[in-house]
C-alpha cells in the first residue's frame, strides 16, 4: 500500500483500506484482520456494531454531508474525505466543518485525486494525512505543503486572520 | 492607495516561487495539462487562440504611476508593446511566452502587483466605482472594504476550487451604480440603516453568460463588521451545494434560483449564525487600519474655476465637448474627475500601447497625485485633477487619442477581445465595434442621441456584458459562419435589467445599418427628456423589430 504523508511531510505506513460503497442490494464486506474505512452513512446505520471499534473508520465522498455524523465524529479513530477529482473543492468545506464545527481531533485523511499542489490548501482546512495519487512524486510533498509561510485568512490551522495578527 | 507591508510582500514572493516551481514541473511533464490548467489560470495565464494570454490583476482598478510604467516595460520586453484593459478592470497581455510568465510575475511583484485569481473557478478581482473617494454621492469610500475582501479571498484554502468563477463588486454611490453590482455573483451596495450605521445590502446570484440574471437581495442590511463572515457563509454554501455536473449550470445564480432567493438566504443565515462571532469578524480598528491607506490626497484649498473654464469653452468647441462629456464633478471645490477614453475609432476598445501607458503614468504624476484607475467600461480615470489644469491636460490628451469626447455615448463601446484573440469566441467583436464607430463619427449627433450603452461580446461568456447593454450585440456561430444577435433594453445600473433579443441574427456587414435603424426608431419615438433606454421601456421591442426587419 502507498505510504501516507503527514502534515509535516514525513511519511508513514498506511494500515487502512478503503471499503467502497457496496452496489445496490449488496451488503458491506469488511476485510478480516484489517483496519477499514467504510462509507460514513453505513457506519452510522451499523452504529451498534461499529461504535467504539478502533479498526473501523469512515470516509466521506465529496457530496456527503458531514452533518450526518454531528456529535459522533469524535468517536471515530480516523475520518477520510475523498476528492473524486482534484477540481472538486467540496472536500475542503467538509474538512473545516469536521474540525471546526464538529470538534473532530483524530486523523483527517485526504484520499482520491490528491495531488501535490493542493496539499497546502488541504492542510489549512484541517487535513493532517494525505494519500498522494500513486503517479505523483511523494518526495516533493514536504515542499508543496509549505509553499506559503504567511496566510491572509483564518482557517482550521489558525483562527486568527492576518488582520488580527497584524494588529497584535 | 493600499501599500504592501512585510506580510503582503512575503506572500507575493512566495507566490512567484510557487508558480515558478509549478511551471517547471509542467514543462518537465510532471504535471499534465489538466492538472496545470487551474494552477496557471489562478495565476492569470490562459492559452488562447494565438498565444498565451496573461491577465494581470488591478485590484478594484487602482494603479500607481510606477505600476503603469512597469506594465509598459513588461509589454515592451515580453510582449508586442500593447495591453488591453478588461471589463474586470484588469490588464491583459496577449502574447507572452509561457516560460517567461514566472519572470513577468516577479517583475509585477516588485511593484506590488500580481495576476492572482484573475481566472479559474475561484474568487476573482473585486471591482468598484472608479470615482471612489472623489465624488460627492458616496456613502463611504468602498476601497478599504475591497482591499479587505481582496486579502480574505487571496489563496482562500477552502474556496480555490469552487464550482465556477466567482465575482464580487461593491458600490458606494446612492444614486448611480458604476460597478454593475446587480450582475455579479455577489453585489454589495453600501448603505446606512435608520440608526446611521454603515453596512451593505447584499445581492446574490446576478450574472451574465448563458443565463443572465439580475441578482436578488438576500439581506437588506449587513453591518460592516460582519462583511467577511457573511461572505464566507455565502461562498461556503455555494461551494457545498453549487452544481458541478454541468459547467453551464454551475454559477451561483443557478443555485439561488433553484433554492429561491429566500431559501438560499436561509441556508446562508444558518451557516452565518455558526461563524459570525469568529475572529474573522472585523473590528473597528481593522477597518481603520485599511481606511488609512485610502485617505484623501493632499488637496489644495481652491475655488471652482468656473469663469476660466467658461471662457476657454467659449473659445474652443472641442474642449467644451470634452468637458461636458468626459469630465465629472468632484467632491472638492476646484477639482474634477477626468475619464481618458480608450475608444478612439480605429483602435480596439480598451487597448493601450506601452508608450500610452507611460504617458498615462506621467499625466497621473503631473495632474492627479500619481494615481489612475481602470474602469469596467475599459477606460482610464484620473480622479483628482485641478480644474485650472483641465485645459492643459486636455491639450496633452488630444494627441494621445484619449480625448475622444464620446464617454457614455453610442461609440463608447464595451467590447471583449473577441475572435481576433480569444479561443472561446464564436465571432469577432472588435471589427464590429469599429464599423459602428465609423458609421457614427459625428459627435454632435452622438450628443443629441444622449447616453447609450452599446456592449459587444464575441460569445455567450459575455465578457463584453452584452446582456446589460441598452443595445447588446452577441457573436454567434451559424454553420461555421459568424453572425450577430442583437438585444435591447439591458442596463447595468441601479435599474438593472437584462436585454431582450430582437430577433434573427445579422451578418457582420449588416451591423452598422442595423444599429442605424435602431437609433432612428428611438429618434422617431422619443419625447424630449427620454434616453434610448427610457424610450425602449415605454414603446417596447415591436417598433424596433418592425423597422430593422422591414
Amino acid at each position: 500500500m502507498p505510504e501516507v504523508i503527514a502534515a509535516d511531510g514525513a511519511l508513514f505506513e498506511n494500515r487502512w483500506v478503503v471499503v467502497e460503497r457496496p452496489a445496490e442490494g449488496e451488503s458491506l464486506t469488511i476485510p478480516e484482520g484489517q483496519a477499514a474505512l467504510i462509507p460514513a452513512d453505513l457506519w452510522l446505520a451499523g452504529y451498534d456494531q461499529f461504535a467504539g471499534r478502533e479498526d473501523i473508520g469512515v470516509w466521506f465522498d465529496s457530496h456527503d454531508e458531514p452533518e450526518l455524523l454531528a456529535g459522533k465524529a469524535q468517536e471515530l479513530p480516523l475520518i477520510a474525505v475523498n476528492f473524486p477529482r482534484f477540481v472538486d473543492g467540496r472536500g475542503y468545506s467538509i474538512g473545516r466543518l469536521l474540525r471546526e464545527r464538529f470538534g473532530y481531533r483524530g486523523e483527517l485523511r485526504a484520499i482520491g485525486d490528491v495531488l501535490l499542489d493542493q496539499l497546502q490548501f488541504m492542510k489549512r482546512c484541517g487535513f493532517d494525512a494525505f494519500v498522494l495519487r500513486a503517479d505523483k512524486d511523494i518526495t516533493k510533498a514536504a515542499r508543496c505543503l509549505n509553499f506559503f509561510s504567511q496566510t491572509y485568512q483564518a482557517a482550521t490551522d489558525t483562527d486568527q486572520p492576518l488582520f488580527r495578527r497584524r494588529a497584535s | 492607495m493600499y501599500v504592501y507591508d512585510e506580510h503582503d510582500r512575503q506572500i507575493a514572493r512566495e507566490r512567484v516561487a510557487q508558480f515558478r516551481d509549478q511551471t517547471e514541473r509542467a514543462l518537465a511533464g510532471e504535471l499534465s495539462e489538466e492538472e496545470f490548467l487551474p494552477l496557471r489560470l489562478q495565476n492569470g495565464l490562459y492559452v488562447q487562440r494565438l498565444a498565451p494570454m496573461l491577465r494581470i490583476c488591478v485590484p478594484y482598478g487602482m494603479l500607481r504611476s510606477e505600476q503603469l510604467r512597469r506594465l509598459a516595460r513588461i509589454t515592451r520586453d515580453y510582449d508586442k508593446g500593447y495591453a488591453h484593459v478588461t471589463t474586470r478592470t484588469n490588464i491583459q497581455l496577449n502574447w507572452p511566452n509561457l516560460e517567461d510568465v514566472p519572470d513577468i510575475l516577479a517583475e509585477l511583484a516588485e511593484v506590488e502587483m500580481h495576476a492572482n485569481q484573475t481566472s479559474g473557478n475561484c474568487i476573482r478581482n473585486t471591482t468598484t466605482d472608479p470615482f471612489s473617494g472623489a465624488h460627492l454621492d458616496e456613502i463611504a469610500d468602498p476601497r478599504p472594504y475591497c482591499e479587505i475582501i481582496r486579502q480574505w479571498s487571496t489563496f482562500h484554502p477552502e474556496f480555490a476550487f469552487l464550482p465556477r468563477k466567482f465575482k464580487i463588486a461593491v458600490n458606494a454611490s446612492e444614486h448611480t451604480d458604476r460597478a454593475a453590482i446587480r450582475v455579479h455573483d455577489i453585489g454589495l451596495q453600501m448603505v446606512r440603516n435608520s440608526a446611521g450605521e454603515l453596512g451593505f445590502r447584499v445581492h446574490v446570484g446576478g450574472g451574465l453568460g448563458r443565463t443572465p440574471m439580475v441578482g436578488p437581495v438576500i439581506r437588506e442590511f449587513l453591518p460592516e463588521l460582519d462583511l467577511l463572515t457573511y461572505l464566507e457563509s455565502i461562498v461556503r454554501v455555494y461551494n457545498r451545494y453549487g452544481r458541478r455536473d454541468n459547467k453551464f449550470k454551475a454559477r451561483i445564480k443557478i443555485l439561488v434560483k433553484a433554492l429561491s432567493p429566500e431559501g438560499f438566504a436561509e441556508k446562508v443565515e444558518a451557516e452565518w449564525q455558526q461563524v459570525k462571532d469568529s475572529p474573522t469578524r472585523l473590528t473597528p480598528d481593522v477597518v481603520s487600519h485599511f481606511q488609512q491607506y485610502f485617505t484623501e490626497p493632499d488637496y489644495q484649498v481652491l475655488e471652482n474655476a468656473t469663469d476660466t473654464l467658461a471662457s476657454l469653452r467659449f473659445d474652443n468647441r472641442q474642449f467644451d465637448q470634452w468637458l461636458t462629456h468626459n469630465v465629472a464633478s468632484h467632491k472638492k471645490p476646484g477639482y474634477a474627475i477626468v475619464t481618458l477614453t480608450l475608444k478612439k475609432t480605429g483602435t480596439p476598445p480598451g487597448d493601450v500601447t506601452d508608450y500610452q501607458l507611460e504617458q498615462i503614468a506621467d499625466l497621473a504624476d503631473e495632474f492627479s497625485f500619481g494615481e489612475a484607475r481602470a474602469t469596467h467600461e475599459q477606460n482610464i480615470v484620473l480622479a483628482d485633477v485641478r480644474q485650472d489644469q483641465l485645459f492643459e491636460l486636455w491639450q496633452r490628451l488630444v494627441p494621445l487619442g484619449f480625448a475622444t469626447a464620446n464617454l457614455n455615448t453610442l461609440t463608447d463601446i464595451i467590447c471583449c477581445p473577441g475572435g481576433d484573440f480569444c479561443a472561446l469566441a464564436n465571432a469577432k467583436s472588435i471589427p464590429v465595434a469599429q464599423a459602428i464607430q465609423d458609421r457614427f463619427d459625428d459627435l454632435d449627433y452622438l450628443y443629441d442621441l444622449g447616453p447609450i450603452d452599446l456592449n459587444i461580446s464575441g460569445c455567450m461568456n459575455a465578457c463584453g456584458h452584452h446582456h446589460v447593454g441598452n443595445i447588446g450585440v452577441l457573436g454567434v456561430d451559424k454553420r461555421g459562419e459568424e453572425f450577430y444577435q442583437v438585444s435591447l433594453g439591458g442596463s447595468s445600473h441601479h435599474d438593472a435589467s437584462i436585454g431582450k433579443i430582437l430577433g434573427p441574427s445579422f451578418a457582420q456587414e449588416e451591423m452598422p445599418e442595423v444599429i442605424s435603424r435602431l437609433i432612428n426608431v428611438y429618434v422617431d419615438h422619443r419625447t424630449e427628456e427620454e434616453t434610448f433606454l427610457d424610450t425602449y421601456r415605454r414603446v417596447g421591442l415591436a417598433p424596433f423589430k418592425e423597422k430593422v426587419y422591414a
